[in-house]
């Protein structure tokens, strides 16, 4: 069977009788396994995609399938699938079975939509190479030396190598833009709130977005809107209505923009090849007639630090539940009740989920509240309103996404604050809450895939898709 | 500022973590370069900024106090390491 490049055809094949369902799942099983030495799923649910691939094959032809029939996805290790195991690349949960869905997860199943699996990432979403997985490091599949990205890394690749059609993953700092950058494919971060977290393991609440990887915008527009909208278990997600992006994203936008760039788009630190294939799409897009304006944004260097203190912080209170009572590991040694605790989760946690956790809990102890997290709060909004006003005066930002290609497995792994610079492009869009997107940009010299990022105004995922979709009609 | 050992056993208690010597020395090395890293924010003037608290733009949101299907007892119990027929079992709090 063929690689399908968008949902669309697979429908469409689908329609004419040409593939079923259970062929198609055939198909994914089969490259999963031809390439597991990319250590992509922890889990594959091929029994139950199989028999539920023939009651999608039986509903298709008697004209009742749902809108996502024959759509295969996969799951980052972070989303609860009811009955099923969810461990967030952890050993502190190790033997977890999700007792729900997430509200992401239940609206694909009711689109008919079949999952095939479980897909390792960084240890509770925490990394920008996936070397962070209690399971091992997944490999990018163009070069098994390198990095997939993270900390959806799995997910990502699993797209690329054609394991899945679409995978779900997360995004609290970029974790799915930037894998979506190093390998390939389109990855989308909505609106903060767009899209319910019930059913997410949390990490940072204020930042934690569930994301959208695929080959084709298409394909993110349509699984965006089956999934987004409000939901009675997630009290802060958006009430806004949920525009129909699939069928809008066809309709076009023929209008010129106005796009601004980030002057750090000329610094130094970023990898040339980079830099050129951005300005290249620069300078198609000012052909076109659109307008594009370098911008300053003297805030760039506090974006990280913010970052950094108040996505710490918000996890060492989330990761409190971990604690060796209701679920997960309990440690074998445990003599009382604080030795319980401390060893459960000692054992449990990876050294870079504890180094998180304990900045967290050094941002937040009694001495160092106002220095630190009062103060992190108050540049977030600073850095919030800073972005709004260009997005008052442009209807895009354009930037990298990543400084680099993809990197060598074990290149940053020693310097955890190496590794944090890699997200230094992506975190604005979570800091502020706005819509982001990495889309294919060209390779380097040695063929490496580069992502261009987008950045909308809130809640304008249409707009953000559209022109998503016309630079790469561009770039083609 | 430099982390000490007192400082990460301070904040690793209130963690609930522990660490050996071979980790904690790597640890202290790590906390304390981040911990400079981020004092970068002190350059920024935040003179009369309100603190940004919630990214929802949803406030206050209110539901009928009605009772819906919850997760059973027995599906609750589930996952835990130790139980007995309606507890989470620990270790012995009081003497």
């Amino acid at each position: 069977m063929k690689s399908y490049a968008s949902f669309r055809e697979i429908q469409n094949d689908l329609q004419r009788g040409t593939i079923s369902c259970h062929d198609l799942v055939r198909h994914y099983l089969s490259n999963i396994d031809e390439k597991a030495h990319l250590n992509v799923f922890l889990s594959v649910y091929a029994d139950e995609a199989l028999s539920r691939a023939k009651e999608i094959d039986h509903k298709i032809k008697t004209g009742t399938a749902g809108k996502l029939a024959g759509l295969v996805v996969g799951l980052k290790d972070v989303l609860a699938y009811k009955d099923h195991p969810l461990q967030a690349s952890s050993k502190i949960l190790n033997g977890f079975i999700s007792q729900y869905n997430a509200t992401a997860v239940q609206r694909l199943l009711d689109a008919d939509a079949i999952i095939i699996g479980r897909q390792n990432c960084d240890e509770f979403a925490m990394g920008s190479s996936n070397e962070n997985s209690a399971f091992g490091p997944v490999l990018n599949d163009i070069d098994n030396t390198r990095v997939p990205g993270g900390s959806s890394g799995g997910s990502a690749v699993a797209v690329m190598a054609d394991m899945c059609q679409v995978s779900l993953g997360s995004d609290t700092g970029g974790s799915v833009r930037q894998p979506a950058a190093f390998c390939g494919v389109v990855g989308l971060k909505p609106t903060y709130s767009r899209i319910s977290r019930f059913g997410l393991v949390a990490y940072a609440s204020s930042f934690d977005c569930i994301g959208i990887f695929s080959k084709s915008v298409e394909d993110v527009a349509l699984v965006l809107e089956v999934i987004a909208g409000a939901d009675e278990f997630d009290s802060t997600v958006s009430l806004q209505p949920v525009q129909p992006y699939s069928e809008a994203l066809h309709t076009g936008n023929t209008q010129k923009k106005r796009i601004a760039y980030i002057r750090e788009l000329t610094s130094e630190a970023l990898q040339p090849e980079i830099r050129e294939n951005i300005f290249r799409v620069i300078n198609k897009l000012k052909q076109e007639g659109n307008s594009v304006e370098e911008v300053e944004f003297p805030l760039m260097d506090y974006i990280l630090p913010t970052y950094y203190i108040l996505a710490t912080a918000e996890a060492s209170s989330n990761l409190s539940r971990f604690d060796g009572v209701r679920y997960g590991h309990r440690s074998e040694r445990t003599t009382d009740l604080e030795s319980m605790y401390k060893k459960s989760r000692s054992e449990g946690f990876g050294k870079e989920v504890q180094r998180r956790i304990l900045l967290g809990t050094f941002v937040l102890s009694a001495s160092y509240y106002d220095a630190y997290y009062t103060k992190a709060q108050k540049v977030r909004r600073i850095i919030r309103e800073k972005t709004k006003e260009i997005l008052k005066k442009f209807d895009f930002i354009v930037m990298p996404i990543t400084p680099t290609t993809a990197f060598k497995i074990g290149e940053h792994t020693d310097n955890p604050l190496e590794m944090y610079l890699a997200d230094l492009f992506s975190v604005q869009a979570n800091v502020v809450g706005l819509p982001a997107i990495s889309i294919p940009c060209g390779k380097d010299k040695n063929g490496l895939p580069i992502g261009l990022q987008v950045i909308a105004d809130d809640f304008e995922e249409l707009k953000l898709l559209q022109f998503s979709k016309y630079i790469i009609g561009l770039n083609q | 500022m430099k982390i000490d050992r007192a400082h990460l056993d301070k904040i690793a208690h209130l963690a609930r973590l522990e660490f050996d010597e071979k980790d904690a020395e790597k640890m202290m090395q790590d906390m304390t370069a981040i911990v400079d890293w981020v004092e970068k924010l002190k350059e920024v003037n935040t003179d009369g900024v309100e603190p940004l608290t919630t990214m929802s733009y949803e406030t206050n949101m209110f539901r009928e106090d009605e009772v819906k299907d919850h997760l059973s007892h027995e599906r609750a119990l589930l996952n835990a390491p130790k139980k007995d027929n309606d507890y989470f079992r620990v270790p012995k709090v009081i003497e």
